[in-house]
């Protein structure tokens, strides 16, 4: 029997969130979170979390599982359960709104702050605008974010001053735009970062690192976009 | 762009260059002193009296000294910016992070004013 321990909170009929204890027989297999949850669910339909693609490409199903946040549908229970049990909890520092669902506002509102998409003032070619394959390939580790929210919401900087600094997620974003050959607003883009918080309240703690369930490497990319706030500087 | 006016330099990348830099001349200045004091054990008053009769080591100090306080208080603005907020202490966390802004301020500034008495001897 694995000992399961979910955060509930409903707004309309709880004053404060608390901790609730299942016991499921996984009969031995090892299931993925998300197939822990969905077995919960049928036995307690009150239950409430985000899930969608279930193969870890939408990015919805976030949460903090036995301390670290990750993606439930594939995170195996082989990797996070210790002493056979599994604590979930909904993604830190956003507010909740229900159970595992956290109100993901301001992390958009960052994310939107970077303006990602392509930004070029020269004039449009007749079919498309070419890239080299060494220019594409300075996009790889950074066009591959599915926006989870796990990097963000595990890094302290964040968590005191979400509306203030970017986080990982947002910077990550940045530098993909900034690192694109096709973008001509650079210096745009970097003067909109250049105080203290948007960018250096980062103080290279990698926790965007540790969790990041793409691989992915904010701390890295913070880097290159800190080095050319440095040399459009001095 | 979040702005700020509290901070030291006029900008992140300001704030970020001085603290590098001031954590370079502590450092320096760090392993001057103490190898200056390793090397001349035991330490009498004449010894030491005559490390600070030279200009450049009294300009040296004062580097050091500037520096510290240049590196304190980024740090800490950054320390207060972080804990002392609305966020964490709801709507008194602005009054009382500028409070403590004023006191540390306060302390850098007379740290600072004394260290240049002692070392110029004034
Ligand atoms: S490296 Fe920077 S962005 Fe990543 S968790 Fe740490 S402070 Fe946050
Ligand atoms: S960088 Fe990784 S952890 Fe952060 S939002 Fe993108 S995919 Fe999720």
């Amino acid at each position: 029997m694995l000992k399961v321990e979910v955060y509930r909170y409903n707004p309309d009929t709880d004053s404060k969130p608390s901790m609730k204890s299942y016991d499921l027989d996984t009969q031995g297999k090892d299931l993925m979170v998300l197939d822990v949850l969905e077995m919960l669910k049928d036995e307690d339909p009150s239950l409430t979390y985000r899930r969608s693609c279930r193969e870890g490409v939408c990015g919805s199903d976030g949460m903090n599982i036995n301390g670290k946040n990750g993606l439930a549908c594939i995170t195996p229970l082989s990797e996070c359960v210790k002493g056979n049990k599994l604590v979930l909890r909904p993604l830190p520092g956003l507010p909740v709104i229900r159970d595992l669902i956290v109100d993901m506002s301001i992390f958009y509102a960052q994310y939107a702050k970077v303006e990602p998409y392509l930004q070029n003032n020269t004039p449009a070619p007749a079919i498309e605008r070419l890239q080299s394959p060494e220019d594409r390939a300075k996009l790889d580790g950074l066009y591959e974010c599915i926006l989870c929210a796990c990097c963000s919401t595990s890094c302290p900087s964040f968590w005191w001053n979400p509306e203030k600094f970017i986080g990982p997620a947002g910077l990550l974003q940045a530098y993909r735009f900034l690192a694109d050959s096709r973008d001509t607003a650079e210096n745009e883009r970097l003067a909109k970062m250049d105080d203290p918080f948007s960018v250096f309240r980062c103080h290279g703690i990698q926790n965007c690192v540790a969790v990041c369930p793409k691989g992915l490497n904010p701390t890295r990319a913070i880097g290159h976009i800190r080095n050319m706030l440095l040399q459009r500087a001095t | 762009m979040v702005t700020a006016v509290t901070n030291l330099g006029r900008s992140g990348v300001y704030d970020w260059l001085i603290q590098r830099v001031t954590a370079v001349v502590l450092t320096l200045y760090t392993f001057f002193i103490v190898g200056f004091i390793l090397s001349n054990s035991p330490l009498d008053y004449a010894t030491w009296e005559e490390l600070f009769s030279q200009f450049w080591v009294r300009i040296f100090s004062l580097l050091a000294l500037v520096s510290l306080a240049a590196h304190a208080w980024i740090g800490l603005w950054v320390v207060l910016t972080d804990y002392v907020t609305t966020l964490t202490m709801g709507s008194k966390g602005t009054a009382i992070r500028l409070f403590l802004q004023v006191v540390l301020g306060v302390v850098t500034v007379a740290y600072t004013v004394w260290g240049i008495e002692i070392l110029w001897g004034l």
